[in-house]
């Protein structure tokens, strides 16, 4: 069982109160961009065993969408962030990098 | 004018909990983020509180407003006064980004009541109960569709969409089987 807590409303929400948004951080590539670019934009997604930054939806609470570092393997949740976050924050990222110090980072 | 009816038409069930379908009752959806000018005077006018800290609900007698999420509030009042109490909320924040709907005919009103009525949400939600600070409004999932309940007056009083209402009734009905109380 997945918990994570939502940073908007703090309610620590178990997984079937959330939706799955997929990779975070991801850079967009519209209109204009080459086809590599918008190829990986769109289809390219990493699929680590080990440290992951998502995308989440708190769809049966406040219905805000927000990032959280977990482990893929473990289960092992890092942190959650508001989804207003441009790259993760760098005590989470301290965070991790102390406990999975073998962890080649966020990018 | 029509008389407003509620989804159920007041359906009970008598379990190890009463379930009880009640209202209809009044409900503003009030959209604003916290900081918007004239907000609390607006919420004051209509429904007579302040505005909620996160996850709470605010009561004024049977009149109450609950924090929904960082940019919303739900207005509970009598649903004759639903109304005026709109056209005082466009007044007050004329001008301000912001938005007020009535939904009291979107939505169906639970009470569960009885010394274990917990247990019947329990069974229902993948929320922790035990978790909830006194006068907390926790919004989750009832079964397969999206509910928002409280505690108080011996019970929990839960509102969900009225499309479903039916189905609810059902799953709480089973939930509150005597005899299916947990250990
Ligand atoms: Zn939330």
């Amino acid at each position: 069982m997945l918990i994570l807590e939502c940073p908007y409303c703090g309610v620590k929400a178990e997984e079937t109160e959330l939706q799955p948004g997929g990779e975070a951080h991801l850079k967009r590539f519209g209109p204009g961009s080459s086809p590599e670019d918008f190829e990986a934009y769109m289809f390219a997604r990493k699929n680590p065993k080990g440290v992951h930054f998502e995308r989440w939806r708190h769809a049966y609470g406040c219905g805000k969408w927000f990032l959280a570092a977990r482990c893929t393997a473990t289960l092992e949740v890092f942190g959650t962030y508001p989804a207003q976050s441009p790259e993760p924050p760098a005590d989470l990222v301290n965070k991790i990098k102390a406990k999975r110090p073998e962890w080649k980072g966020w990018k | 004018m029509a008389e407003p009816v509620s989804a159920l038409g007041g359906a009970v069930f008598e379990g190890f909990a009463t379930v009880r379908e009640i209202g209809p009752l009044g409900m503003i959806t009030l959209r604003a983020k916290p900081d918007v000018p004239g907000l609390e005077a607006a919420v004051r006018g209509a429904v007579g509180t302040g505005l909620p800290a996160r996850r709470q609900m605010d009561w004024a007698k049977d009149r109450g407003c609950g924090w929904m999420s960082p940019d919303e509030y739900l207005l509970i009042l009598p649903h004759a006064e639903v109304g005026r109490a709109l056209a005082g909320i466009e007044a007050a924040l004329k001008g301000q980004h912001f938005l007020a709907v009535d939904v009291s005919d979107a939505r169906a009103v639970f009470r569960i009541e009885g010394e274990k009525a917990d247990q019947v949400l329990r069974k229902l939600a993948p929320a922790d109960l035990d978790a909830m600070a006194p006068g907390e409004l926790r919004r989750s999932r009832i079964a397969q569709v999206a509910g928002a309940f409280w505690a108080g007056e011996g019970g929990y009083t839960l509102v969900v969409f009225r499309s479903v209402a039916g189905y609810v009734m059902g799953v709480l009905t089973h939930s509150a089987q005597p005899g299916s109380e947990l250990a």
